[in-house]
C-alpha cells in the first residue's frame, strides 16, 4: 500500500512539474504581421503545411501558440540551444533569437557571421549579404548551410528517454542486489524485461549466445517503445519518425550482426558451398546486398514510415475539425474528429508497441542468423 | 500521376499478401491451437518483412 502511494505520488509530482515548467516557459511576443505560422490554421493547405512542419525536427520546443485579444501572436514553449560549427569556430546561441521566424526574415549576427532559419534549417548568409533572396524554386540564393549540432527537439527527446531508461533500469538492477523481489515501479519493468529475454532473445538467437545480446535488444526495445509512446502525447515529439534516428538504430544492428557473424555465416555469403562454381559469384552479390543493404534498409524504413504515417493520420483526423466545419457544422465536425482520432490513437498505442517489438525481433533474428552453426548441414 | 498509380498497385499487392499471411495463420491456428504462439510470431515476422518491402517501394516511388 505504501509503495503504491509512493508511485502515485511520484507520477503526480512528475505531471505537476511538467505543468509548472510549461507555466514558467518563455512566452515570447511578436506582432502578427511578421509571423510565418500565419495565426490560426483553417484551410486544407494550412493543415497540410502544419502537419509537414510537425513531422520535421525543429529548433525550438513549442507547446502551443495562440492569438491574444490585442491581435498579438503568443508562443508558449522552451527555446533550445543552437550549436553551429562555422569558419569562425564554434558558435552557440538560443533559438529564441530567431523569434519563431522560419522563413529567413530574422537575421542573427554572431561573431561577424549572419544566420537565418529557413524551414527548420540554419543557413549562413554569404559575405556582404544583408537579406536572403530566393530563386524560383524557393531555394536560398545567397546563403549556405552550416554544420548544425544543435540540441533540437528530437535530441531533447532522445536525451529525456535515455535518462529515464537509465534511471528506471539502474534502480531495477540495484534492487536485485538487496532483495530477491523488486518492489514499486520495478515490478512493472521486470515482466517486460523477462518478456524480451524469453520471447525475443532466447528463441531467435539460441540458448548458447543469447545472454551477450540481451542488453542491446532490451535497450533498443525500450528506447523505441518509449519514444513511440512519447510521440503520442501532445508534447509533439516525432523522434522515431526521423530518418536519422532510425538509420542510426539500423546501423547499430548492422554492425552487431556483422561483427559477431561466424566464419560459416560469412563463407555462406561470399563463397556458398554446395552450389556450382559459376553461380557462386552471383549468389555472393545477392547475399551481400541482402545482408549489408536490404536488411538494415527495411528495418529503418519500416520504423520511420510506420511512425510518420501514424502521426500524419492522427493529425489529419484532428484537422477534420477545421476542414469539415462548413459542411458538417461545428458540433458534427468536432464530434467526428473526436471519435475518429480517439480510436486511431488507441490503434497507435498498439502500433507503438508492435514496431518496437518488430524492430527488436528482427534484430534478434538477424543476429541469430549470423551466429548459426552451419557445420551440420553438409 | 504515374507514381500515384504505382503507389496504389503497391498497396494492392501488399494487401493481398497480408491477407494471405493472416488468413493462412488463422487456418493454421484453427487446425493446431497448441501452436498458436509459434504461428503468431512467424506471422508477425513475415508481415513485417512484407511491410518493409511495401514501405520501401512507396518510399522510393514517392
Amino acid at each position: 500500500m505504501k509503495i503504491a502511494q509512493k508511485t502515485i505520488k511520484f507520477f503526480l509530482l512528475f505531471v505537476l512539474a511538467l505543468f509548472s515548467a510549461a507555466n514558467f516557459a518563455a512566452i515570447s511576443e511578436k506582432k502578427q504581421d511578421n509571423q510565418n505560422d500565419g495565426g490560426r490554421v483553417k484551410t486544407k493547405e494550412e493543415v497540410e503545411a502544419y502537419i509537414l512542419h510537425h513531422i520535421k525536427d525543429s529548433h525550438d520546443f513549442s507547446l502551443f501558440s495562440y492569438t491574444s485579444d490585442e491581435g498579438e501572436r503568443k508562443h508558449v514553449g522552451f527555446p533550445l540551444p543552437i550549436i553551429l560549427w562555422t569558419s569562425e569556430g564554434l558558435i552557440t546561441f538560443m533559438s529564441s533569437e530567431f523569434h519563431h521566424n522560419d522563413d529567413g526574415h530574422v537575421i542573427v549576427g554572431k561573431s561577424g557571421l549572419k544566420f537565418v532559419k529557413i524551414h527548420s534549417k540554419i543557413y549562413e548568409l554569404d559575405e556582404g549579404a544583408s537579406k536572403v533572396t530566393f530563386d524560383e524554386t524557393h531555394h536560398a540564393k545567397n546563403a549556405h548551410k552550416v554544420l548544425d549540432f544543435s540540441i533540437t527537439k528530437s535530441v531533447v527527446g532522445v536525451l529525456l528517454i535515455g535518462l529515464l531508461i537509465l534511471f528506471w533500469f539502474s534502480s531495477l538492477a540495484k534492487q536485485y542486489k538487496s532483495k530477491k523481489i523488486p518492489t514499486g515501479f520495478a515490478r512493472v519493468l521486470e515482466p517486460l524485461v523477462i518478456y524480451v529475454r524469453d520471447e525475443i532473445a532466447r528463441p531467435n538467437i539460441g540458448e548458447k549466445h543469447y545472454r551477450r545480446f540481451t542488453g542491446y535488444l532490451l535497450t533498443v526495445f525500450f528506447f523505441i517503445w518509449l519514444l513511440n509512446l512519447v510521440g503520442l502525447t501532445p508534447l509533439g515529439f516525432n523522434v522515431t519518425g526521423q530518418l536519422a534516428v532510425t538509420t542510426c538504430l539500423a546501423i547499430f544492428t548492422l554492425v552487431i550482426y556483422s561483427v559477431s557473424g561466424t566464419k560459416g555465416y560469412w563463407m555462406h555469403m561470399i563463397w556458398m558451398p554446395g552450389v556450382p562454381v559459376l553461380i557462386r559469384p552471383v549468389l555472393a552479390i545477392i547475399e551481400l546486398a541482402g545482408a549489408l543493404l536490404i536488411k538494415p534498409f527495411s528495418l529503418l524504413v519500416r520504423l520511420f514510415a510506420n511512425i510518420s504515417a501514424g502521426h500524419i493520420v492522427v493529425m489529419s483526423l484532428i484537422a477534420i475539425m477545421f476542414t469539415l466545419k462548413e459542411s458538417l457544422g461545428v458540433f458534427g465536425a468536432t464530434g467526428l474528429s473526436l471519435v475518429l482520432s480517439f480510436f486511431i490513437t488507441l490503434i497507435e498505442v498498439l502500433v507503438a508497441f508492435l514496431q518496437a517489438y518488430i524492430f527488436t525481433m528482427l534484430s534478434a533474428l538477424f543476429i541469430g542468423m549470423a551466429l548459426e552453426d552451419h557445420a551440420e548441414h553438409h | 500521376m504515374y507514381n500515384l498509380i504505382g503507389a496504389g498497385l503497391i498497396v494492392i499487392g501488399a494487401g493481398i499478401g497480408l491477407g494471405q499471411i493472416g488468413g493462412k495463420a488463422m487456418e493454421g491456428i484453427a487446425r493446431q491451437p497448441e501452436a498458436t504462439g509459434k504461428i503468431q510470431t512467424n506471422m508477425i515476422i513475415i508481415a513485417a518483412l512484407l511491410e518493409g518491402l511495401a514501405f520501401g517501394a512507396l518510399f522510393l516511388g514517392k
